[in-house]
């Protein structure tokens, strides 16, 4: 068998080959799903998103909008960038700096009635701190409404 | 005045370095007789006044190398030093620093900032050149001296970015009343071992990737080359494994949301090189033990420590939002860019030009344990760059069409999930195999055992839990006939004559099945309470009874907090008390809870205070998490299977220089 190296070694470079684009191909298909991750309130009134599926919430806590629900531990408020809003719906432990009329960053997916359910909302680590992609919606709603 | 002392001796340590590439580049071009690049210093007769001065620069090298290396760590001893003294007129202690901290946290606030991880990142690099001057015997003289070269010509262009762009030393005048402090997040005994353990392992890399340099240049490639470049990977690559482990801990019981692993970009920094180092760790074998994989085994040198470049780049330049990026200024950003740019790009050039003149090494066949560990490495590689994709692919998007995207956990989990659990059967499989070529009837018939190991399992697992997720199932299944799989190498051997790295090999694939049980059961078994309970009142999670029996408020050094005791039962055991709390720290201004968990021999316990909700009731959130030690008791046991691989390397090489020298001389 080691007589047919040349066989064996285009064997290996097809393998190689092999894996790489089935590698491309699964990313790119993962990536197409979740390239979109992020959403703001206005991305999601454009585009549509399917109750279920995960992806992660950005804006600015409605003012006024925080209703605590009677079992102590659930939370409802509505995100909004200025041009559209979300209503939203958290059991857990908020983070320090969340509270009305500021940034907050959730996880979390869709409902049929179109409320989303944050598994998760990301702590922000300083009041100085905005997540990017919020500083720019805003920036972009802002831009909007001159 | 230690401050101007500390600058002072940078200097010193980046002109030594200079230096060195100086010496190293004079020593290279100067010719020498052919047969010496081959054989080493051992059967080189120095005959020539040229070569006596080669000699002397080849002598000069190694003490300059050890300098510099003493200048940049007396360095970085007194930036320490500044900052256990919270001097304030110096612009970083005064930005970092508190004088209410702990003296920990003084001492580990050193690093916990942009311009201080620096220069922990050049002192490393410079004790790494260091230890190769001192410790290197094997590798021929030339290559070696070519290695320095590669070494300094890296630290150089750091210690240009450390003394033009990020300079700790910088005075402030005048000095405030007191320090800004650390991030509380920081301020955690964890952060104290973990960012040096974690350079180590980076900084160690650039080891392997001197060393390939300096073999491309030497044209020096093949198993001489590897046996000594092995021990430098595996040393790096344990402090990987360690610092990864550690950090996950640490995430898992600071941020107190009951995760282990984020898929966050700084997470994936330390990850990518880790994944190169495991794939260059057995290339770098197939290479020395059976000559293979040349310049694949070279390639991926340079592509380890590019990642542990890029970490650095990610992290440190500030082009990502998180607790580890410390650098604002774009054009600390930019510098870091050109230098990884310039030796990425230096390096693989090189490649280029040279892999012409890497000679093919010994062939073999595809079923075979050098086909399994080149199946192994594709995959681990295919997982590298999915990582790499979904790390860098939100800050290419944006920097070439704006949109701000972010690529969340889904698509890692989607990708790598599945992949890893592929690698497991190469995992049981490989090291089941004769080197060469393998008959695949006997193969099957050895994997007859974990593959029925795995089969019962997952059948048991889903009868016990009809529930359980494919994923997690496929976890379990694949855990149980790894484990068998991994200790079968040991079936047949003399326990006390077995090499201890053939130990180190099973014990570190052990560790891989361990961690991947701990990850299957913590997915597939996790119970979560999450209540606001009045005091007195009684809550259940799992196995466990939690009863709030008050919240009281407490104060440290620098912050106060609300302390609850919960008081906790499991069946008919004894109770015992777990007290989590909530701080609020006052430099700077921050909330943290701290989680409290109980460890016992089944899972953890993890129990989180929230905030006071309505009715004096308090929010409490709880974990039981089954078997989730095994994840950190896997790494930590990958870890310990690497250093009984490299104890045992050590060992066995160090009796073969031996007996080839007094053969030689004898």
């Amino acid at each position: 068998m080691f007589a047919k190296a040349k066989n064996q070694r285009l064997t290996l470079a097809i393998l190689a080959v092999v894996a790489v684009i089935a590698a491309a191909l699964l990313a790119m298909s993962a990536l197409k799903d979740q390239a979109a991750y992020f959403y703001t309130p206005s991305d999601m009134a454009k585009d549509h998103v399917e109750p279920g599926r995960a992806f992660r919430l950005g804006g600015m806590v409605t003012k006024g909008s925080l209703r605590r629900q009677p079992d102590g531990v659930t939370i409802r408020f509505e995100v909004s960038d200025g041009a559209a809003s979300v209503p939203v719906r958290y059991t857990g432990v908020t983070p320090a700096l969340f509270r009305e009329g500021s940034g907050v960053v959730a996880d979390g997916r869709l409902d049929t009635s179109g409320t989303f359910i944050a598994d998760q909302i990301l702590a922000k680590h300083d009041e100085r701190y905005m997540p990017p992609q919020i500083a720019g919606a805003m920036h972009k709603t802002e831009s909007l409404k001159k | 005045m230690i401050a101007e002392a500390g600058l002072a001796v940078l200097w010193i340590g980046a002109a030594l370095c200079v230096l060195q590439l100086a010496l190293s580049v004079a020593s290279l071009r100067a010719p020498v007789p052919a047969a010496s690049i081959d054989t080493g210093p051992a059967l080189w007769t120095p005959s020539t006044k040229q070569a006596d001065e080669i000699a002397a620069l080849n002598r000069l090298i190694r003490p300059v190398a050890v300098a510099q290396a003493v200048a940049t760590g007396i360095a970085f001893a007194l930036l320490i030093t500044l900052f256990v003294q919270v001097d304030l007129s110096v612009l970083l202690v005064a930005e970092n620093d508190h004088s209410a901290k702990p003296l920990l946290y003084r001492f580990a606030g050193t690093w916990g900032n942009h311009e201080g991880s620096m220069l922990m990142w050049v002192a490393i690099l410079a004790v790494a050149g260091a230890a190769v001057a001192l410790l290197e015997r094997r590798l021929a003289e030339r290559t070696l001296i070519a290695t320095l070269g590669g070494q300094a010509t890296i630290g150089l262009g750091f210690y240009a970015f450390l003394l033009f762009a990020s300079n700790p030393f910088a005075r402030l005048d005048p000095a405030p009343l007191d320090g800004q402090g650390l991030n509380p997040l920081l301020q955690d005994p964890g952060l104290a071992f973990h960012p040096p353990t974690l350079y180590l392992g980076y900084v160690g890399l650039s080891v392997a990737f001197s060393f390939a340099i300096g073999a491309l240049v030497t044209r020096d490639v093949g198993p001489a080359f590897a046996r000594a470049m092995r021990p430098w990977v595996l040393g790096a690559w344990i402090f990987l494994t360690l610092g990864i482990t550690a950090g996950s801990y640490w995430a898992y019981y600071e941020l107190g949301w009951g995760g282990w692993w984020f898929w966050d970009p700084v997470e994936n920094a330390s990850l990518m090189p880790w994944l190169a180092a495991t794939a260059l760790l057995h290339s770098v074998t197939v290479l020395a033990t059976r000559d293979g994989l040349r310049a694949w085994t070279v390639m991926l040198a340079v592509v380890a420590f590019s990642m542990s470049m890029i970490g650095t780049f990610l992290v440190r330049s500030g082009v990502l939002t998180s607790v580890h990026a410390f650098a604002v200024d774009p054009k600390r950003g930019m510098f870091l860019l050109a230098l990884l740019a310039l030796y990425i790009g230096g390096a693989l050039a090189l490649f280029a030009l040279r892999v012409g003149t890497v000679r093919e090494g010994s062939r073999f066949d595809l079923v075979s344990r050098e086909g399994a560990l080149v199946v192994n490495n594709l995959l681990l590689s295919v997982i590298l760059g999915i990582v790499l994709v979904g790390t860098l692919y939100p800050l290419i998007a944006e920097s070439l069409t704006g949109a701000k995207l972010s690529v969340g956990p889904p698509y890692f989990n989607a990708t790598a999930g599945p992949i890893a659990l592929g690698m497991m059967i190469i995992l049981a499989a490989g090291p089941l195999m004769r080197w060469r070529r393998e008959d695949g009837v006997r193969l099957l018939r050895k994997l007859v055992a974990p593959g029925a190991v795995a089969l019962v399992t997952g059948i048991a697992v889903k009868i016990a839990a009809p529930t359980i997720a494919i994923l997690p199932l496929l976890g379990l299944a694949f855990a149980a006939g790894v484990g068998v799989a991994s200790v079968m190498p040991l079936f047949g051997r003399n326990l006390l004559r077995t090499p201890l790295f053939t130990w180190g090999m099973v014990i570190a694939h052990l560790g891989i099945a361990v961690s991947l049980a701990g990850m299957a059961s913590e997915r597939a078994f996790t119970k979560e309470t999450l209540v606001a309970a009045a005091i007195g009142e009684t809550v259940h999670v799992g196995p466990y009874a939690v009863t709030l029996a008050n919240v009281e408020p407490g104060f440290g050094p620098n912050w106060t907090s609300l302390d609850a005791t919960l008081r906790i039962v499991r069946g008919n055991e004894d109770s015992f008390e777990l007290k989590p709390q909530a701080r609020a720290y006052w430099a700077p201004p921050t909330e943290t809870s701290e989680t409290a968990i109980a460890t016992v021999l089944d899972g953890q316990l993890y129990t989180v205070l929230g905030r006071q909700a309505e009715n004096g009731r308090w929010q409490l959130r709880l974990w039981w998490k089954p078997l989730v030690t095994l994840i950190w008791a896997g790494g930590a046991l990958v870890a310990f299977g690497g250093v009984l691989t490299l104890l045992g390397r050590i060992r066995r090489e160090g009796r073969a220089a031996r007996r080839q020298r007094s053969g030689f001389w004898g």
